[in-house]
């Protein structure tokens, strides 16, 4: 009993300490208004903030779940029933081979800037200005290039295999940016117990150092896997907008082109925010992922 | 064998390296090539300055889009900014260390939520609150904008944020301590330690406005004119790509790919004075 009045006393106590800091604190803003005000401003724009996010969030999902309808997931698109299921294949296709291509380049190409690359060499800081640039070039250019070349120079037509490569160079500069940072952080103690032991370079840096970064790596693929799931401009005219699950050579649409094309054509607004509903439960749950890969980061 | 299969993957890893030089080189050699030799034949000011475009009577003057870019992303950085430096100052400085990670976490969802989400949603709710509220057909540089300037928040809030939290401690402390608020001492002391970061968040925005395509398309109604008001339909360089590309061919597919070089020429020098920035606020640290 006593114990539990100590606590409920100490409770009262700084419940009173915290409310004569906060009229301490009104009382300070009456004092100097503008700092009230900006405080206020502050809060507000907090607010805000995070008010359309969660109006944004909740809206598509109130609008959409109700068309989940399991026709919304047969294997037959047709006029009537605008399946997403071609697309939702086509974008895991899609996803799937982009990093297959994408991430052994990216990765190999941070291991060479980070583990064999000399200081102030000028290859390197061509390689850095290149792939910022990249980094800064919108979608829709990497669109136009894709058409240019993948579609038209290369003789690809609109296909899989076309909007593939564009994606891969569009999310290339992420994969490698997360990469080198992943692979700095690992402590160069490692790399020289290893070589005391005898180990090569080579089997250092593959038994040693990229098992030790594989988390950081892991959570620069997990934001392209978000890229290429909401990617739309890039892919208008390279894979094309054709509903079916193609061969590699075939066009086909990805969810997030089956939602621009179902929201333009003004006929299928239910289904196209159903869709809305399923990229943006991808997104979240890749968002979820790449918060719990950044979490064992932190940890070591 | 050992020494070959070492010097092999040296060599596999400078490629795989060179692989991102390549790219940027086929981008401008394919954008440039293509692009270059339709500004050459309709003549560099008629395309650059010319009002009407008018692809059926072979008329491409794209300033009309030129203009509705630049002011779209005008608007955007009008109503984002300021929401985000107040925001990245909330979180730096105001923030509850309890609700902290969530709120972290909700700025990078609203970073990794795709442009077309964004636009769909500008459609079906902006688009008719603005036509509610102030007639016309809804779709307008106001609804873009708008749309543009949510879109940007978390891209600024970011780098502002840590440009805000690598300014040291002991700036905000003799600040209090000469008997400064803490309000005075942020935004007089702090943010202005900050300034060269927060530019830089604030032009890598700028970047991301003017590059949007497809939720831009959905919101500004796309009319090829001079933009006529804040009420009214404009069309971008980017959504006059997307939005002409699919049936067009000959000169007109030339204007468009030229209509894509105006816009990359744009952004290349965007990017040049991001990384300036960004030098110049690594040298500030």
């Amino acid at each position: 009993m006593q114990t539990n009045a100590a606590a409920l006393n100490s409770q009262v106590n700084s419940k009173k300490r915290n409310s004569s800091s906060l009229t301490d604190q009104l009382r300070s803003y009456l004092r100097h208004p503008g700092s009230g005000i900006l405080a206020f401003l502050t809060g507000l724009a907090a607010v805000l903030t995070f008010a359309v996010l969660i109006f944004l969030v909740g809206y598509i999902l109130i609008k959409g779940i109700p068309y989940l309808t399991p026709e919304l997931f047969s294997f037959e698109y047709n006029s009537e029933n605008v399946s997403l299921m071609p697309s939702l294949i086509n974008t895991f296709i899609m996803t799937v081979l982009t990093l297959v291509i994408a991430a052994p380049i990216g990765i190999f190409a941070a291991i060479y800037l980070v583990e064999y690359a000399q200081k102030g060499n000028r290859l390197v800081k061509v390689i850095r200005i290149t792939a910022e640039t990249l980094s800064g070039i919108p979608s829709i250019v990497f669109g136009l290039f894709g058409m240019l070349f993948f579609v038209t120079a290369l003789q690809w037509g609109m296909s899989l295999m076309a909007g593939i490569c564009t994606l891969v160079i569009m999310v290339l500069p992420l994969i490698m940016r997360t990469s080198e940072e992943a692979l700095k952080a690992v402590p160069d103690s490692y790399r020289e117990a290893s070589f005391g032991l005898g180990a090569g370079k080579l089997r250092t840096i593959f038994t040693i150092v990229l098992p030790s970064a594989v988390p950081g790596i892991l959570a620069g693929i997990i934001l392209a896997i978000g890229r290429i799931i909401g990617e739309t401009a890039a892919l208008l005219y390279t894979s094309g907008t054709v509903a079916q699950v193609p061969n590699l050579m075939g066009s086909g649409r990805t969810l997030a082109l089956h939602m621009y094309v179902l929201s333009s054509e003004g006929l299928h607004m239910n289904q196209a925010s159903a869709t809305a509903v399923v990229i943006l439960v991808f997104v979240l749950v890749i968002n979820w992922l790449s918060g719990k890969a950044a979490k064992r980061i932190a940890k070591g | 064998m050992n020494k070959i299969k070492e010097r092999g993957m040296k060599i596999v890893f400078m490629v795989a390296a060179c692989a991102s030089v390549l790219a940027v080189f086929l981008i401008c050699l394919f954008l440039f090539a293509s692009g270059i030799p339709a500004i050459g034949k309709i003549g560099p000011l008629e395309f650059l300055f010319g009002t009407e475009w008018r692809p059926s009577n072979d008329m491409y003057g794209i300033f009309p889009m030129i203009v509705a870019s630049i002011y779209v992303t005008g608007g955007a950085i009008l109503v984002g900014v300021p929401v985000a430096l107040l925001t990245s100052v909330f979180m730096a400085r105001y923030c509850p260390k309890k609700i902290y990670r969530p709120l972290k976490s909700g700025i990078e969802l609203m970073a990794g939520v795709p442009s077309i989400v964004y636009g769909f949603f500008g459609l079906v709710v902006m688009v008719p609150m603005i036509r509610e509220t102030f007639g016309g057909t809804g779709t307008s540089w106001l609804a873009a904008s708008l749309l543009l300037g949510i879109m940007i928040l978390p891209t600024i809030i970011g780098p502002t944020e840590s440009a805000l939290r690598s300014v040291p401690e002991s700036y905000y402390e003799g600040s209090l301590a000469l008997g400064a608020t803490k309000e005075r001492s942020i935004f007089r002391v702090m943010l202005p330690a900050a300034k060269s970061g927060i530019l830089a968040a604030v032009v890598l925005g700028i970047g991301r406005a003017i590059g949007e395509t497809m939720a831009v398309i959905m919101v500004a109604g796309n009319q090829a004119r001079m933009p006529q008001g804040i009420l009214k339909g404009l069309r971008t360089m980017t959504a006059n790509i997307v939005t002409e590309m699919g049936y067009a061919t000959g000169m007109h597919r030339e204007a468009l790919i030229a209509t894509g070089v105006v816009l990359f020429v744009f952004i290349l020098i965007i990017n040049l004075s991001l990384s300036l920035l960004n030098r110049r606020a690594e040298n500030a640290n």
